[in-house]
């Protein structure tokens, strides 16, 4: 089989946002695999284990970018793709995005293409079915469990909690949702033998796509922090008297009962 | 540009969801003059979901029923609406940035070559901008965005929109359109249910929510009490859900569902960041802890420093006592 990752780096969760001149400071930000992404990775790599074939991960980003890709190859996948557009795009969206994709996958064989279902910065989650449109194969989004046998695909699909059983076939795109799989922590083997895997950089002109193709549809002008909460009220006294004073509050000031 | 606006209605169980109506003002606020023109897509007859979407402020109705559109799946859904859309050139498209919603408008962005803005809080108009407002890194940050070429599509965020007043006097337009639905792939064999019923997280006014501190399963049962008196839902931390007290689709953080209720009660939760990027765009927060040190007091509105097992029922039986009409 011939899986493809797409993946994207996020700050750490553990981050908090600064802004700086309008934008997000990210010089000294730790940036990690996409948690929604390191499910797909993991996914991939038990459907090769299983199928046979070969798992190659896809990032769109900049020089840095090689860092979380060899953390997904020391997880265990094949191959790796950094499509780096730091010097060719000041501004992209979710339709650049596609559009470079889909210049990318144009040749190539795909049987299964995996995602994360969100990406935890921008959480648009639109790249993986806008792909799957664009190359015309079926996908499903927020996926709990896959099983293929041939070209048929079993999957769970999470809706706002409840269980879709889908049945469906390859080609096919996923987007993978907490609870699909526990992703590996790369081992110490894994990580030396990541480092003599295949890594291969292209830029958009090796996609054969000009600037203009790629140009976005919308465009962020403005990025600000929530309001700072003033500090509330921590409540005192015998636990029976903090509770009627907090229905009290909740009635009369909150206005929320 | 045409002066209409596409809003695509949403159902559970046969009931409209009220992102929808949400939608229908959305759109308003897109453009306080457009003709709203709801869709609806099912197997039934939609005639008093229709009815329902005009009473909400949409001026006319299409719907289009077939056996295939049963259930939601992109395909079917996506065949509906194109043609709906192909038909009626709109200027612009607006849902609710629901399951159905995340996994259908970024098809139709790609079939329309267009932009979508996902997940908006807010709308409004600067000069002769339309600016929508967007939580990004999970509420830890936000950002406003303009579509800059090709039509209007958005899905907004449940609860954020304030809805219309319901006006009964109101009537319109309710036409069935034709569309053979056809060569659908993906095919639903079965919904397992297991959320619970009635209120969806996402959407829900009140949430009531769990941490380690509630200890197992058994703990969440007086949340859930507390949280049906209140017509409300029940989430959880990332804690509780690995620790096995309930089940992932209860998450709420920046891994799991961001939720932005009129009053969240945090039981039990300490509050690292990455739940309190989950929830603390929430109206009003209140924090039950036994810990004064804990992280979710700094974004609490009130706070109580006790045991939960011992606060939660108390408040539950105060709140019925409130509840009540006064003699």
């Amino acid at each position: 089989m011939n899986i493809y990752v797409l993946l994207k780096k996020t700050f750490d969760t553990e981050e908090k946002i600064i802004i700086n001149d309008g934008q997000i400071e990210d010089d000294s930000a730790e940036f990690i695999i996409n948690p929604y992404d390191e499910y797909a990775v993991e996914e991939a790599i038990n459907q090769r284990d299983e199928h046979g074939g070969e798992v190659t991960v896809v990032t769109i980003g900049d020089e840095d970018s090689d860092k979380q890709l060899r953390t997904a190859l020391a997880m265990g996948a094949d191959k790796a793709v950094l499509i780096d557009t730091e010097d060719d795009l000041e501004d992209g969206d979710q339709y650049t995005t596609t559009k470079i994709l889909e210049a990318f996958f144009q040749d190539r064989e795909v049987d299964l293409i995996l995602a994360g279902n969100v990406a935890i910065d921008e959480a648009s989650g639109q790249v993986g079915p806008r792909l799957a449109e664009c190359l015309g194969i079926n996908y499903v989004t927020t996926i709990t469990d896959l099983k293929i046998d041939g070209d048929t695909a079993n999957i769970d699909k999470d809706v706002e909690g409840d269980v879709e059983k889908i049945e469906t076939s390859l080609p096919l795109l996923v987007t993978c949702q907490q609870g699909l799989n526990e992703p590996r922590y790369p081992s110490l083997p894994g990580i030396m033998k990541a480092k003599k895997k295949p890594m291969e950089d292209l830029e958009i002109d090796d996609l054969d796509l000009e600037e203009e193709d790629v140009e976005p549809k919308t465009k962020t002008v403005e990025i600000f922090l929530p309001a700072e909460k003033e500090a509330g009220k921590i409540l005192e006294g015998e636990v029976e008297d903090q509770v009627k004073e907090l229905v009290s509050l909740l009635k009369n000031e909150a206005k929320v009962l | 540009m045409s002066d209409k606006l596409l809003v695509i209605g949403e159902s559970r169980d046969g009931e409209l969801r009220n992102v929808t109506f949400e939608a229908i003002a959305a759109a308003k606020k897109i453009k306080s003059d457009a003709e709203i023109v709801g869709i609806i897509c099912g197997n039934q007859n939609l005639q008093n979901q229709g009815q329902e979407m005009i009473y909400y402020g949409a001026d006319r109705i299409v719907t289009v029923q077939h056996d295939n559109l049963k259930t939601y799946t992109s395909e079917g859904y996506g065949q509906a609406l194109m043609a709906v859309i192909n038909e009626e050139n709109p200027a612009g498209i607006v849902m609710g940035h629901t399951a159905i919603g995340k996994d259908l408008t970024p098809k139709l962005a790609s079939k329309l070559e267009s932009g979508l803005i996902s997940d908006a809080v807010d709308i409004e108009h600067n000069n002769d901008e339309l600016i929508f407002t967007r939580p990004i890194y999970s509420g830890k940050a936000f950002e406003k965005k303009v579509i800059t070429s090709g039509i209007i599509l958005a899905t907004i965020r449940p609860n954020n929109i304030p809805i219309l007043e319901k006006d009964e006097t109101r009537s319109g337009d309710i036409q069935s359109k034709d569309v053979d639905i056809t060569e659908i792939r993906t095919i639903i064999k079965d919904v397992v249910r297991k959320a619970s019923e009635g209120v969806d997280l996402s959407e829900a006014n009140v949430i009531i929510a769990g941490g380690r501190g509630v200890k197992s399963e058994d703990g969440f049962k007086p949340l859930y009490e507390l949280a049906d008196l209140l017509g409300g839902a029940v989430g959880a931390s990332r804690g509780a859900c690995d620790a096995e007290y309930c089940d992932y689709s209860l998450q709420i953080g920046q891994t799991g569902k961001v939720v932005t209720p009129d009053l969240y009660i945090a039981v039990g939760i300490s509050g690292a960041i990455q739940h309190l990027a989950g929830m603390s765009n929430s109206k009003i927060i209140v924090a039950i802890n036994k810990d004064p040190e804990a992280n979710i007091f700094n974004v609490a509105d009130y706070g109580i420093v006790g045991d939960l097992f011992e606060v939660v029922p108390q408040l539950t039986d105060e709140i019925k006592k409130a509840l009540q009409p006064t003699s």
